[in-house]
């Protein structure tokens, strides 16, 4: 136990193509660090212990669970997060256009971290079948969607890309 | 007809949807304001104890902790130690509700004692560590059945507990018995877990001393009874709080309630005069926000040699647990909705709500209708077992005939109103959602699959939902003189598309599009009343509200551009925005229209027209509006691991109408993967001493993409004469008999006698157990 304030660390990131620097303790994790530093709210914070998926995001292009990795470690790092996924001009992605086409988003709290995992999953394996897509989303929770539409949003979206 | 726009029923896009894929739309937490403060709780760590003393000198000093507030301290602000009853309920006592914060007793692990200010969160939770309580332990009810003996603890030194016994009877179930040829009994035990949104509760006060007023955000499914309540444990007038609501990340039940946290937190920003915010995170979910939890059912069967039901009697002892919150409506549904779609001759039940030292239990999706559903279904197996009869048989011959309809019930629903199921033709469903699942060709494939050494099991179940609760729901809409359409009511999406719906039915009054509307829900500053989220009543009861309002308006509109256009009313027509004489080039805008009924000042408003484009309706439904949802699953069992494995899920639902087809199988979709959860997943785990032991969702395990087989769901369309949209609602249907379908799927799978499975969720070591009972017996 201490009372002298935590030591504050500057943390460089790239975010969808933006360079931020800006200063936390060392127990920021990299989701908090998102959206309460860098006020990017998109992504989302579901169960802060690694199960959820909510707060996935793509860190050089791999996707982490936001509530488990520190800030500190993304230094220096491109990040990507929903907020990065529309086109400059606002033009939604294939991927976001099927998930409205499908039906894929109910309350929309877990849609950023599935959002970034379908985005590593169909860039790695554009190919992907019903199964390898229910597989792929093994580590994101959705409590209202019942996953269905999800899978055949994501399916769409793999034969759009295509 | 003056208004040529079909925009109910159809799947038009989502208005939701797009903030939603940009990561633009703002939930609690999500909520800037500047100076805003944080708040943790301090947690009671025992289930049961006398709380002796509260050490927060060493906390109170460290780095950025802005105030250490108990019960003592809130005091001041507070008309009352206990938040009142939330439903209007007799025969309970008066301390039974739950405190702001604890000061005596603790009576659940999890239980509020401390509220913690902070800076910031992290800075608020290391506090907690800091501080010190004194207790002494006192012994706990950990399972309700021990707590009915006459040696027991008491869950609370206060009072005994037994909550509430009733019973529910009709019919003469004993002398059905007596002469019925075939009687057995059941004992079944149901667990259904928490509600678990993907959002947390949370709720964020900005006190304005200069208008002596609080503006409170919470993720809530009830903006009007939470400022109501915040407003009387905080003694203020209604008109000096007002609550909001962002977009809320999922309820399921869990935010239909105002909790000690919300009235700490409001108290606290009074207290500091600064805006404070809390955010539940998912360890206070599993300690602290509502569950549905256990049930015990015994029940004697009895049915003719034909398998025909005659009565079913038995009791129930319902787990309340520490205290109650909003009423016993949970275990009053959980026995009114037992016969289900069927014709059950005589019935009595005798419930016992009873106290454990756990997390209070209020309606969690679905709302104590498959715990009914699923004894009918298991007793509608054993009948079947008993007497060498086809599972789906017995079904059809105990289906209430679709001639029947409406089918009046001897019961009643909490509101005193019958229950009488208003439309629909069960078996008509029922046999459809046998062909779309080929029942027929079961065995088929069951021999292709065994020639494998794969086991297939099917099983088939029904239940059917009252929905559309009332007293009422409000709705204002109101066309500025912007020319924009507005929606404005007391109904709470949490995401099932509320929005999008009320939107299309307004449109298609208005001849405009669903995207030309704009809806806002649950803002108190916006409508002054409103009931919010819950019992899968807002497209029926809001919708029917909507409905009323937009037609007024349609009328006001025709009325003002009549008398701008020199034209009769009836002769106009209203589409994409604008009003016009056919075959002339005569026409005025809504904005004109809306702009020439606001008037100007000292001069006359044109004849016929009355001041504004608004109509405000508070759509009072009679009674519930019941739909029939007709299931069937395909599944494969591994006898060797236990592990079952869902093939094809199919649902034949009535939801009396769609108003937007791609929303009513979303909801059925959540509904079904819900009591998936439910009959194999989730198990809310605590020790002999009422500890919680599932506290993460490693431990607690919500159904996930890969265990879900593909879910077909058929609409079905009766409508009800008891709305004017014909409307029921679906935002729970999908949850009932779905436990009930796969255990019965389960024992044909490996071969156990149909209605031995009654104890839910089955996980693989269950069912290894039960096959091991089985051999042995």
């Amino acid at each position: 136990m201490t009372d002298t304030p935590e030591i504050q660390h500057d943390v460089t990131v790239t975010v969808n193509g933006r360079p931020y620097t800006a200063a936390c303790v060392a127990r920021t994790s990299l989701a908090d660090f998102l959206r309460h530093e860098l006020h990017l709210t998109g992504t989302h914070l579901g169960c802060e212990h690694g199960v959820c998926g909510a707060c996935t995001v793509l860190v050089d292009d791999q996707a982490v669970r936001g509530c488990l990795m520190l800030a500190v470690q993304a230094n220096g790092a491109e990040v990507r997060t929903i907020e990065g996924l529309a086109a400059e001009d606002g033009r939604l992605s294939a991927l976001q256009r099927a998930f409205s086409d499908h039906h894929a988003v109910q309350c929309g709290f877990c849609t950023p971290g599935i959002l970034m995992t379908l985005v590593e999953v169909l860039r790695d394996t554009p190919d992907i079948d019903e199964r390898g897509i229910r597989e792929a989303l093994s580590g994101n929770l959705c409590r209202c969607t019942g996953y269905q539409n999800i899978v055949d949003a994501a399916l769409a979206a793999a034969n759009a890309i295509r | 007809m003056p208004v040529g726009k079909t925009v109910i029923g159809r799947s038009v896009p989502r208005l939701e949807d797009s903030a939603l894929l940009r990561g633009e739309a703002r939930f609690l937490d999500d909520l800037r304001v500047p100076g805003v403060l944080h708040a943790a709780f301090l947690r009671s760590p025992v289930a049961h104890a006398r709380l002796r003393s509260i050490d927060a000198d060493t906390a109170r000093i460290m780095p950025g902790i802005v105030a250490i507030l108990t019960l003592e301290d809130l005091r001041p602000l507070l008309s009352a130690d206990r938040i009142p009853l939330q439903f209007r309920n007799t025969g309970l006592g008066e301390d039974i509700t739950p405190f702001v914060l604890a000061s005596d007793e603790l009576l659940f692990v999890g239980e509020t004692i401390a509220i913690i200010v902070a800076e910031s969160r992290a800075e608020a939770e290391d506090a907690i560590d800091a501080m010190d309580i004194e207790f002494e332990e006192l012994a706990p009810v950990a399972d309700v059945r021990d707590g009915l003996v006459d040696t027991a603890p008491r869950a609370c030194t206060e009072r005994a507990n037994v909550y509430r016994d009733f019973e529910l009877a009709y019919g003469d179930t004993e002398a059905a018995v007596a002469r019925a040829a075939c009687t057995f009994s059941l004992s079944i035990k149901q667990h259904r877990g928490a509600a678990h949104p993907m959002e947390g509760r949370g709720i964020l006060a900005v006190p304005d001393t200069l208008r002596d007023h609080l503006q409170v955000w919470s993720s809530t499914q009830l903006s009007h009874e939470a400022r109501f309540f915040l407003s009387r444990m905080l003694g203020l007038e209604e008109s000096q709080i007002d609550v909001a609501v962002p977009e809320v990340g999922g309820g399921f039940g869990a935010k239909y309630l105002v909790y000690p946290e919300e009235i700490a937190v409001a108290a606290a920003a009074l207290h500091l005069k600064r805006p404070v915010k809390w955010v539940e995170d998912r360890r206070e979910h599993f300690l602290s926000a509502i569950q549905e939890r256990d049930q015990y059912w015994t029940v004697d069967v009895a049915a003719d040699a034909d398998g025909r039901l005659q009565a079913i009697r038995g009791d129930m002892v319902h787990d309340a647990g520490a205290y109650i919150p909003q009423g016993i409506n949970l275990a009053y549904n959980a026995a009114t909705a037992l016969p289900g779609p069927y014709v059950l001759p005589a019935y009595r039940l005798a419930v016992t709500v009873g106290a454990t030292n756990k997390v209070p239990t209020i309606p969690v999706r679905g709302a104590g209708y498959p715990e009914g559903t699923f004894v009918m279904e298991r007793a509608l197996d054993g009948i079947a077992d008993r007497l060498g009869l086809e599972r789906a048989e017995v079904r059809r011959r105990n289906l209430i005939p679709g001639d029947r309809m409406p089918y009046a019930t001897p019961m009643s629903s909490r509101s005193g109103a019958a229950i009488v199921y208003d439309s629909g033709d069960f078996p008509a469903m029922f046999a459809q959602a046998l062909d779309a699942i080929d029942y027929a060709g079961f065995e088929t494939r069951r021999a292709a699959a065994a020639a494998e050494g794969r086991h297939l099991g099917i099983g088939v179940g029904c239940g059917i939902k009252g929905t559309g609760r009332g007293p009422y729901e409000s709705a204002t809409v109101r066309i500025g003189r912007s020319g924009q359409i507005n929606v404005f009511t007391g109904a709470m999406p949490m995401g099932q598309g509320v929005k999008t719906a009320l939107a299309q039915i307004c449109a298609e009054q208005l001849g405009v599009d669903a995207t030309n509307v704009r809806v806002v829900c649950g803002d108190t500053t916006t409508i002054p009343l409103g009931l919010g989220g819950f019992a899968s009543r807002q497209t029926v009861v809001a919708g029917s509200s909507v409905l009323r309002a937009a037609e007024d308006v349609r009328d006001q509109i025709l009325m003002a551009a009549a008398s701008l256009l020199e034209a009769e009313p009836t002769q106009l027509d209203l589409r994409e925005g604008m009003v016009g004489l056919p075959g002339t080039n005569r026409r005025v805008s809504l904005r004109d229209v809306a702009e020439a009924a606001a008037g100007s000042p000292g001069y006359a408003l044109p004849t016929g027209v009355k001041p504004g484009l608004e109509a405000s309706v508070n759509f009072m439904p009679d009674g519930l509006t019941y739909g029939m949802g007709a299931h069937a699953v395909e599944l494969e069992v591994d006898p060797d691991t236990g592990l079952v494995t869902l093939l094809r899920y199919v649902v034949v639902n009535d939801c009396g109408r769609a108003i937007n087809p791609k929303l009513v199988i979303g909801q059925l979709h959540g509904g079904v993967v819900h009591a998936i959860g439910n009959a194999l997943f989730e198990f809310m785990g605590y020790d002999a001493q009422a500890q919680p032991t599932t506290t993460t969702f490693a431990e607690y395990l919500l159904p996930t993409a890969p265990g879900i087989p593909s879910i077909d769901v058929r609409i079905a369309e009766y409508p009800t004469a008891s709305n004017p949209l014909g409307v029921k609602g679906v935002g729970e249907a999908g949850c009932l008999p779905v436990a009930a379908a796969i255990m019965s799927a389960v024992e044909h799978a490996v071969g156990l006698r149909p209605a031995t499975l009654c104890s839910v969720p089955l996980a693989p070591p269950d069912l290894i157990h039960a096959m091991g009972q089985a051999r042995g017996a």
